[in-house]
C-alpha cells in the first residue's frame, strides 16, 4: 500500500493513459455526477456532495479538498459494458431477394474507470454471471468487460438512499478492482487488486502509507456504514416474496407507480434488452438492433397478441420479485447491491426498502 | 455463441392450414449449417423476416428430416403477417434451435398421453410423429386436442387418419362446435374422464393455455399421476433465444433456455398465476 497525495492524482491518470487506457471518471453534468471521458483530474467533482432522497437528487458544495465526498450519480458501470443501444447484426437483401447476414463486431477500447463504488463493483460481478453465462456468453459484453481497468474508491459519504451495508456490498470495495483508493483530507491510500493494478502502481513511485492513515480510512468507511439508515429486511427474501404473489400490497404500490422504467434504467443489475429491426431507407440493408428494455414496458411481456403483464401491479411485482427473489435461483444471491438509485430516480419516490419492509411485515399498508 | 446471427434460409413449401394458420417448410441454404443443425422435438427457432424482425416458432417437422424444417405459424402480429406473405423460393433467416425439448428418453417404453389446446398442438406434433415412426418402442398413445371453435382445428385430416388407427386413442374437443364437428363439445380436459390411464407408466406432455394445463394437472392428480410424470411447454415473449434478454422469464426461469418444456414440479408454483 502507498499514499497518493491529492495533487498527484493527475499522475495516476497519466500512467493509465500511458498504459493505453482512455480514462472515464465522474464529472458534474446537468446537475448530476455522471461518468464521462476524463482528460484531467481537474474535471473530477472536487468539493461536491450529493443530497439524495426518494425522488430527489441535488449537488451542493462541501468539503472543498475532497474529490469523492459523494455517493453516486444515476449511472453505474452498466452502460460501459452493456450498451444502451447497439447493432447486433445486419441483413442485406439483393435485388433478387437473396439475403445475407453479417455480425456487427463489438465496439470497445481499453477503458480505465476512476471512482468506482463498491455497490457497482458488486453489481458488475452479477452482470458477469448473467452476460458471461457459460451456455451463451454475450460477445459484446465480454469484449467491453475485458477492456475495463477499475479504480475503486471506498465510500465515506453515503447518501440517505444508500443501503449497501445491509446488502453486504459496501461501503468498502473488497474485490473486483484493479486499484482501490481510500480518500483522506490530503490524499489517498492506494492499493492494487490485480497484476494490471500492480503494474500501474509501480510506475507512480509513491511513499508508503502510515498506520495512522489506515486507521483513519477504516474509521471513515465504518462510519459510512453506520450512517446508512435504510436497509433490506433480509439478504434473502426469496421465499417470502414468492409466497406473497397475491398480496394486496402490489396494488397499493401500483396506485403510485408510473411504470416509467426509471428504476430499471438506473439499476446497476437490470439486464433486460429488446431486439428491434431497423430497415435502412436504401431498401437493401436492415439493422438488427438491441437496446435496453424495461419490465415496466407494455411490450416486455407481449406474446401473440396479448400482454402477460398488462397491469402496473403485475409489472412492479415482476421487478421486485425478480430482483429480490428470482435472482437467488438464477445467480445465487439477490440482484440488489444497495446503491439506492431506484429510490432517488423514481419520479414519485417509491422506496424499495420501504416496500420490502411492508411485504416482510405481512403486506399490511403503511 | 450459438445462434447469434441468422442462417440463410429459403421457403421450399408453404401450406395454408386454416384461414389464419400456415406452415412454412424452410431449408437452410449453407450445407455446413444444414448438416450441423439438429434439434429435439419441442425446441424452437427464431424465424427472421427481412426488415421486420424475428418470431419464436417451434419446429414441427421430423428431427431426422435433414432437408427441411417445418414451422406452423398463426398470423397475429407485424412479423407473422409478413411471414404469411412469403412464397416458395423466398428467403428468410433462421436462428436456433433454442431451448430444451420434450424428454424423449423419459418417454421410451412408457404410455404417452398428449393434451394440447389450440395451436399448442404444434410444439407436440413433432414428438407424435417421432413416436409413430417408432411405435413399438412405446406403450399406449393417447392424444387429446381441444380448440375454442371447431373451425380452429388444423391438421383435421391428420387427426382423422390417426383416429382410424387402432394403436392410437385420439379424442377431439371444441368449446363451440358447428354442424361439421362429430366430436366432443366442451373442454378438452373433460375428455380425460373417459381415458384409460395406467398412472404408474404414463408420461404426459401438454401444451396450450396455462389455465387449461392447470385444470388438466388437477384431473391427472386425481388419477394418481405423479407431478414428475407431467411435462409442459410454456410460452413467454422471446427476443434473443439465449437466456440473456430477459423477456421470457417465468418467475426465475428463463423459458427460452431452461424450457420451453418443463417438468411440472419445476414450475408448479407459477403455473396459471395471472401476470407472472
Amino acid at each position: 500500500m502507498a499514499f497518493l497525495l491529492h495533487h498527484q492524482l493527475q499522475s495516476l491518470l497519466d500512467v493509465l493513459a500511458g498504459e493505453g487506457y482512455q480514462c472515464v471518471g465522474p464529472q458534474v453534468q446537468d446537475g448530476a455526477i455522471v461518468y464521462a471521458p476524463l482528460a484531467s483530474a481537474a474535471e473530477l467533482p472536487r468539493g461536491y456532495r450529493d443530497q439524495q432522497g426518494p425522488g430527489e437528487y441535488r449537488l451542493v458544495r462541501e468539503n472543498p479538498q475532497r474529490f469523492f465526498a459523494w455517493a453516486n450519480g444515476p449511472q453505474a458501470l452498466k452502460p460501459l459494458v452493456f450498451a444502451p443501444r447497439e447493432s447486433a447484426w445486419q441483413a442485406r437483401r439483393e435485388s433478387g431477394g437473396a439475403l445475407s447476414f453479417a455480425p456487427v463486431a463489438p465496439q470497445s477500447r481499453p477503458t480505465a474507470v476512476i471512482g468506482v463504488r463498491a455497490c457497482d463493483l458488486a453489481a458488475l460481478a452479477l452482470l458477469d454471471r448473467h452476460f458471461l453465462h457459460e451456455s451463451s456468453p454475450d460477445r459484446y459484453y465480454a469484449a467491453r468487460r475485458d477492456d475495463l481497468f477499475l479504480v475503486a474508491v471506498n465510500c465515506t459519504h453515503p447518501a440517505a438512499t444508500c443501503f449497501c451495508a445491509s446488502t453486504g456490498d459496501g461501503p468498502d470495495a473488497t474485490s473486483g478492482y484493479d486499484l482501490v483508493l481510500s480518500e483522506l483530507d490530503d490524499g489517498f491510500i492506494i492499493e492494487a487488486g490485480s497484476n494490471a493494478g500492480q503494474r500501474a502502481l509501480a510506475q507512480l513511485q509513491l511513499d508508503t502509507d502510515s498506520k495512522a492513515q489506515r486507521s483513519t480510512a477504516a474509521a471513515a468507511t465504518a462510519n459510512a456504514a453506520q450512517q446508512q439508515s435504510r436497509c433490506v429486511p433480509s439478504r434473502n427474501m426469496r421465499n417470502l416474496l414468492f409466497a406473497n404473489l397475491e398480496s394486496p400490497h402490489w396494488e397499493e404500490v401500483a396506485q403510485r407507480c408510473l411504470a416509467c422504467g426509471n428504476c430499471t434504467s438506473v439499476c446497476p443489475t437490470c439486464f433486460c434488452h429488446a431486439h428491434r429491426e431497423e430497415p435502412a431507407i436504401d431498401g437493401v440493408h436492415s439493422h438488427h438492433v438491441r437496446e435496453w428494455d424495461s419490465c415496466f414496458s407494455q411490450g416486455h411481456s407481449y406474446i401473440h397478441g396479448l400482454t402477460v403483464r398488462s397491469h402496473t401491479r403485475e409489472r412492479y411485482r415482476k421487478w421486485l420479485v425478480h430482483k429480490f427473489g428470482g435472482w437467488h435461483d438464477q445467480f445465487g444471491r439477490s440482484g440488489c447491491t444497495g446503491c439506492g438509485r431506484c429510490i432517488t430516480w423514481c419520479p414519485v419516490g417509491i422506496d424499495v426498502t420501504a416496500e420490502l419492509a411492508v411485504l416482510n411485515a405481512g403486506g399490511q399498508g403503511k | 455463441m450459438s445462434g447469434q446471427v441468422p442462417c440463410r434460409a429459403r421457403i421450399v413449401r408453404r401450406i395454408q392450414e386454416s384461414p389464419t394458420i400456415f406452415t412454412l417448410g424452410i431449408e437452410l441454404l449453407e450445407s455446413n449449417q444444414r448438416k450441423r443443425f439438429s434439434f429435439t422435438p419441442g425446441q424452437f427457432n427464431m424465424v427472421y423476416l427481412y426488415g421486420a424482425g424475428e418470431v419464436p416458432i417451434s419446429i414441427v417437422s421430423d428431427p431426422e428430416d435433414e432437408t427441411m424444417l417445418d414451422h406452423t405459424i398463426r398470423v397475429v402480429g407485424r412479423v407473422t403477417r409478413g411471414l404469411a406473405l412469403l412464397k416458395e423460393g423466398d428467403e428468410a433467416g433462421i436462428r436456433g434451435p433454442f431451448g430444451r425439448g420434450w424428454p424423449l428418453d423419459a418417454v421410451h417404453g412408457k404410455d404417452v398421453l398428449i393434451i394440447t389446446g389450440g395451436l399448442g398442438c404444434a410444439p407436440v406434433i413433432s414428438v407424435i410423429n417421432y413416436i409413430l415412426r417408432r411405435r413399438a418402442d412405446y406403450g399406449r398413445l393417447t392424444i387429446l386436442q381441444g380448440v375454442k371453435h371447431s373451425e380452429d382445428l388444423i391438421w383435421r385430416q391428420r387427426y382423422e387418419r390417426w383416429i382410424e388407427q387402432p394403436d392410437i386413442d385420439v379424442r377431439l374437443a371444441a368449446d363451440v362446435g358447428t354442424g361439421n364437428w362429430p366430436w366432443y363439445i366442451g373442454r378438452v380436459t373433460a375428455l380425460l374422464d373417459g381415458v384409460e390411464i395406467d398412472a404408474q407408466r404414463t408420461i404426459v406432455m401438454m401444451c396450450g393455455p396455462e389455465l387449461m394445463m392447470a385444470r388438466a394437472v388437477g384431473s391427472l392428480a386425481s388419477k394418481g399421476i405423479p407431478g414428475g410424470a407431467i411435462w409442459m411447454s410454456m410460452e413467454r415473449n422471446m427476443h434473443c433465444g439465449n437466456g440473456l434478454c430477459g423477456h421470457c422469464q417465468l418467475g426465475p426461469k428463463f423459458v427460452c433456455r431452461e424450457g420451453p418444456v418443463f417438468q411440472y414440479p419445476e414450475i408448479e408454483s407459477l403455473l396459471a398465476i395471472r401476470g407472472v
